[in-house]
């Protein structure tokens, strides 16, 4: 039995199964990108867009392609990758598979920062940044600091339980707050309120896409570095130690790394939820465990995901756009649940 | 070729000592020799095994190997000359056999190096000597726990280190994996001279396995040497308060400890 198993599965060396998911992924997630922006109320063709010929004044495909559509596509690309990153990163560094974004309260505090800001009308900006993804941005790194001391517990050998229950507290609380604040809202802000904890990626330019991809581009380094440590600290801390990881240092770095992804992805949509959580399980179904593999490949298959999402959020009930955080929550509850009841 | 010299350690918050573990610990580890670290629960045995691993700094007192100290050794070179085999493993995610043992090539290999053909070679080497070939591509979750320590210790040999650290090896085994995995240390001893410190609880898997075993009672070590003479009913009672019988036994091969009563 194992002998057959053992042949039917040869082991393929790991640069190899990296070329291939690279490849895959990596077309999947382009043609993601390519073809999404083509679909939508104005039918337009990839060929007229990219028809040298027509001057660009006069082509009115690729206006539509590049002004309306693409930025948010682009923006569903940023916003899939840094969630999907972020929840492989927070399962493999809490060592528990319902670990994600969501669940542990870091989206919450995004959300209670944008609620703030929405709520008391605050109005500064930095960088061209306005106040209601500054204060999301904060609230997210606020969450982190109860994260962290969610995973130094788990390091001191708390068990899943108190860790899942403590995450789920976190976010009752938060929560508690944020309605907290939106009691306090006046009509108009009540709608700007519910409308932004939809989560939507209702982008029309380039330059919300290069305030937040500052921040990513920080977390994706970060990420760079961790493949092969979360091996190692998904199987035990002491271990990995023990190999010779610096762990305190790893988790410094991965923590620091996902908050900001979430932080700036929350902060650009608003709460997309279950991204982080189902595509890294939906990945490692694909490419196994290896993070060398699951990080790049959940990487591209959430940029790819949430275009896709995002392609029936605004194709659905068309003319009529839906937040893609109600498509993303719809496909994302039952998997959830799924991802529950197999556990146990 | 380990030599501890008067280690001693407490566990802190801040600057605020919450509880002395070991005091003035102090013992050797010959090349080839298997050393057992005896004693009750909470007596420090996890502890001295995590600062010979280089996880904790002891507060005075160092661990020497091969004369350099542990703490000032960098990680990625302890890795490769210390290994520890934890006392249980569970992963998170769907690891196959050879994924887990493949992870003890981690300190050989930098940061963003992927494993050669070589490194596989010796991963599957490492299953050939711990009997644990034929599981290569199952997934490691799936094992049972005798099976599961077999490749975790196979994941310790995979790093190529000079001494195994081997903290409760079979503590959370039921009796038949027990014995199984004190032959498949015994054996690994006798064919590659692997040298081993094993931390235990169970006063006769140190009589079959260890040549020498270091007594230890709320951090002090009470007595250590071979095992046939420190092994004796006097420093069982020392030890864990419990009246017992010590006899060198024939069919066994070795002593064996009746425990007999509470003191």
């Amino acid at each position: 039995m194992t002998n057959a198993v053992a042949a039917d599965r040869p082991r393929v060396a790991v640069r190899i199964r990296l070329a291939w998911t690279l490849l895959s992924f990596g077309t999947l997630a382009l043609a993601a990108c390519l073809l999404a922006p083509l679909v939508g109320s104005t039918p337009i063709h990839l060929t007229t867009v990219f028809d040298r010929s027509v001057p660009y004044a006069d082509n009115i495909d690729a206006q539509i392609f590049w002004v309306a559509r693409l930025p948010r596509v682009l923006a569903a690309a940023m916003v899939g990758s840094s969630l999907a990153l972020a929840g492989v990163v927070f399962q493999a560094l809490l060592r528990n598979p319902l670990a994600s974004p969501d669940t542990l309260g870091v989206s919450a505090g995004a959300s209670l920062g944008a609620m703030v800001a929405i709520t008391f009308a605050l109005d500064f900006s930095l960088l061209g940044v306005t106040a209601v993804p500054l204060a999301s941005f904060v609230g997210s790194f606020g969450a982190l600091a109860i994260v962290y001391g969610l995973s130094a517990a788990r390091r001191r050998g708390t068990s899943t339980i108190v860790l899942l229950l403590g995450g789920v507290t976190v976010q009752a609380l938060l929560s508690a707050i944020i309605a907290f604040v939106q009691y306090l809202a006046d009509f108009t802000q009540t709608f700007r309120n519910v409308r932004w904890l939809m989560g939507s990626l209702d982008v029309a330019s380039y330059p919300p896409l290069v305030a937040a991809f500052i921040p990513m581009s920080l977390a994706w380094a970060g990420f760079a570095t961790l493949p092969r440590v979360l091996d190692l600290i998904s199987v035990g801390h002491e271990s990995a130690a023990a190999r010779g990881v610096d762990v305190e240092r790893s988790e410094r770095v991965a923590l620091v790394s996902a908050s900001l992804a979430t932080g700036a992805a929350v902060a650009l949509a608003g709460p997309v939820s279950f991204v982080g959580l189902i595509v890294p399980h939906l990945v490692r179904l694909m490419v196994g465990a290896d993070h060398r593999l699951v990080l790049p490949a959940s990487a591209l298959f959430g940029a790819a995901f949430l275009i896709g999402c995002d392609l029936i959020a605004r194709t659905i009930i068309a003319p009529l756009e839906l937040p893609v955080g109600i498509i993303t929550a719809i496909i994302g509850g039952p998997v959830f649940l799924w991802l529950l009841f197999r556990k146990s | 070729m380990l030599r501890a010299v008067d280690v001693s350690f407490s566990y802190k918050r801040g600057r605020r000592t919450l509880r002395h573990v070991l005091h003035d610990v102090s013992f050797d580890v010959d090349r080839g020799t298997i050393v057992g670290v005896l004693g009750p629960n909470g007596s420090g045995k996890t502890t001295l095994v995590r600062i010979i691993a280089g996880m904790l700094r002891p507060d005075s007192g160092r661990v020497l190997l091969d004369g350099d100290s542990v703490a000032d050794l960098p990680r990625r070179e302890l890795a490769r000359r210390v290994a520890l085999v934890p006392q249980e493993t569970q992963t998170t995610f769907d690891f196959s056999v050879i994924d887990i043992v493949l992870m003890g090539r981690y300190p050989h290999l930098g940061p963003f190096e992927l494993e050669r053909p070589a490194d596989l070679e010796i991963a599957r080497n490492a299953l050939r000597a711990t009997g644990t070939e034929t599981l290569e591509s199952r997934s490691f979750a799936t094992l049972s726990g005798g099976e599961k320590q077999r490749v975790i210790i196979a994941a310790a040999l995979a790093q190529a280190s000079d001494i195994l650290l081997l903290d409760e090896p079979t503590t959370a085994l039921d009796i038949g994996y027990q014995f199984e995995i004190a032959a498949l240390l015994k054996r690994l001893n006798a064919d590659h001279g692997t040298t081993m410190v094993v931390s235990t609880h169970d006063l006769n898997l140190a009589a079959a396995l260890c040549e020498r075993v270091v007594l230890i009672k709320s951090g002090h070590v009470i007595a250590h040497g071979p095992t046939a003479e420190t092994l004796t009913a006097h420093n069982i009672r020392l030890l864990y308060d419990v009246d017992a019988d010590v006899q060198f036994h024939e069919r066994a091969g070795h002593l064996t400890v009746v425990p007999l009563g509470r003191t």
